[in-house]
């Protein structure tokens, strides 16, 4: 193996004036690897020999109790509602900032990013100040009836809100990169708006719109602190994955803790191997498009 | 809806759909981004300066601030070596095993903050697999400001390697075999050519990780041990203000962090308008 390592870590397009020596070379490969490993195989490794230490039997209890499986259906219902609301904007928001020139156009893209740089914590606090038993329309929602915080309507705002600009920060620069003379072709061919939008803009854009619904639809399962904040935690009722995880670890039932966290980790793998499918996709499409622009 | 049309565009375009596309925009955005966002700072409007000051100066609410600031700082820091290094490493060489690294780097983005959380604490608790061996020399990590910052580390680790990863790979060889050329050595050469040219995306890299540092809370309630004063993050006393219907208290603490946020957001955007400016000058 490390002889293998050896061989491969010359790199044959640079000459010895641009290149370093092999002993730095290896020292900087072997202190790389050495500090992702310990800050980030070591931890997911962990969590798959938490989860079966106390064998397989006790993995599976786990993922079967009745807790857990409403806090999973939980989890899914918060992201089949968030994911596809924030894909139905994003996609709006690109064809408005890719397609037009506006004024305070880069004023609106900044406001779109503003909730990547809102505590989690502080976006669950916003719908609580909004509609909790305090809050500027609490007394009108207890008088009519209507619960959001500690219920199911608040979980899937705060998860809207911590998502938000996932799928349209994918599709704005791809769509202005893309330019607007396909859509103008087809508009003077005598397409109509929405036919433009799905025979040409999105055919266009798919495997952006795709990335950002993955990285949209990861986040979304896995929120945890904006979703804690508006839950209150009601067992079988307000719990998501993330949040059973929790209480599952504060009862100091770790085994069946890291059973389902390491269901949310198989979530982040298959997540990464997605988005390298799509990243290796994109980047031959695009290369097959510039090539094809150049000719 | 042609109204807009007439007001905003600032040049004519045959495509439809201008109105209701950015209408639909503003209209979302408003009502899940905006307002709800209006509500801290109409909140704190209401409790008055004297009552805000003395909210968020109280010796806890400082600490937690302190605490907050510090470790995001070192983690931020730690990540800008490290995560360069790590960049460094993926673009320039070659070894076996180079995609599969590539594509976890991006981990920390796709686990759920709070898996990390117990995957950390399970790992350095004092009985953990890295724990137990740094006990003997008396270092203790979990439940210490130490564990808030490897937690940190962790969550803010893809941000500098992903900004730092395309401005290398772009960078020409041209400029180092000059360099070279005329007689600088490798070091000399990363000091005065390299490193010129990557430090607006490692400083991007740096303020994104310290602004999610700063705002992180699954990873770190784990960790932390949560103790007032010690090891209390800024978010996780906005929950407990929040648990003892403190919504005051709260709302003053989240005000100060979407202060600070919001200001390292211009940060990285000036930031990245410096970074485009200088790469389309070198063109």
């Amino acid at each position: 193996m490390t002889a293998a390592v050896a061989l491969h870590i010359a790199s044959p397009t640079r000459s010895a004036s641009t290149d370093e020596p092999v002993v730095v070379r290896w020292l900087l490969i072997a202190l790389a690897l050495s500090f992702l490993t310990l800050f980030l195989f070591v931890p997911l490794a962990t969590v798959f020999y938490e989860a079966l230490r106390k064998g397989v039997g006790v993995y599976f209890n786990a993922l079967q109790e009745e807790d857990a499986l409403s806090a999973i259906r939980l989890t899914l219902i918060a992201a089949a509602i968030s994911v596809p609301a924030n894909l139905v904007f994003g996609v709006a928001a690109a064809w408005a900032i890719a397609k037009f020139e506006f004024r305070g156009k880069s004023l609106l893209i900044t406001l779109i990013d503003l909730p990547f740089a809102v505590s989690p914590v502080i976006s669950g606090l916003i719908y609580v100040l909004l509609f909790g038993a305090q809050g500027w329309f609490g007394p009108w929602l207890q008088a009519h009836d209507i619960r959001i915080i500690f219920a199911v309507p608040g979980i899937v705002l705060a998860t809207t809100f911590v998502t938000f600009p996932f799928v349209a920060r994918e599709l704005i620069p791809l769509m202005q990169a893309q330019g607007s003379d396909d859509e103008e072709a087809a508009v003077i061919l005598g397409a109509s708006g929405w036919q433009t939008l799905w025979r040409v803009t999105l055919p266009n854009v798919k495997w952006g719109l795709l990335y950002g619904v993955i990285l949209c639809n990861a986040r979304a399962m896995g929120e945890f602190g904006a979703v804690s904040v508006v839950s209150g935690h009601i067992r079988g009722m307000t719990n998501t994955m993330p949040l059973h995880v929790e209480i599952l670890y504060n009862e100091y039932n770790f085994a069946a803790a890291f059973a389902v966290a390491s269901v949310l980790a198989l979530l982040a793998l298959v997540t990464l191997a997605a988005k390298t499918f799509v990243e290796w996709h994109f980047g031959h499409e695009n290369r097959t498009n510039i090539q094809e622009q150049e000719t | 809806m042609s109204l807009l049309r007439q007001h905003l565009l600032t040049r004519h375009s045959v495509l439809p759909g201008f109105g209701l596309a950015l209408g639909y925009t503003l209209l979302y955005l408003g009502l899940i981004v905006l307002i709800p966002l209006s509500a801290t700072f109409f909140r704190t409007a209401t409790m008055g300066w004297p009552a805000f000051w003395d909210a968020v100066t109280t010796p806890r609410v400082l600490a937690s601030l302190r605490l907050t600031f510090g470790a995001s700082l070192i983690a931020a820091s730690i990540n800008a070596v490290f995560g360069l290094l790590v960049a460094w490493v993926l673009v320039r060489y070659s070894f076996i095993g180079k995609r599969l690294v590539d594509a976890f780097v991006d981990l920390p983005f796709a686990l759920p903050t709070a898996v990390a959380g117990i995957a950390l604490t399970a790992l350095y608790a004092g009985n953990g697999f890295i724990g137990s061996r740094l006990e003997p020399y008396g270092i203790k990590v979990a439940f210490t400001p130490l564990g808030i910052t490897v937690a940190l580390t962790f969550i803010g680790l893809p941000f500098v390697v992903r900004t730092v990863q395309p401005v290398l790979e772009d960078l020409e060889v041209e400029l180092e075999e000059a360099a070279a050329c005329l007689g600088a050595n490798r070091l000399q050469t990363f000091q005065r050519v390299i490193l010129p040219a990557i430090a607006p995306a490692l400083l991007t890299g740096f303020t994104l990780a310290l602004a999610r540092a700063i705002g992180e809370y699954g990873s770190v309630v784990f960790i932390a041990g949560n103790m007032p004063m010690i090891s209390e993050i800024a978010p996780l006393l906005i929950i407990t203000k929040l648990e003892q219907y403190d919504y005051a208290g709260a709302t003053a603490i989240a005000v100060v962090m979407l202060v600070i946020s919001f200001a390292l957001l211009l940060a990285i955007n000036i930031l990245q308008w410096w970074s485009s400016r200088r790469t389309r000058k070198a063109v």
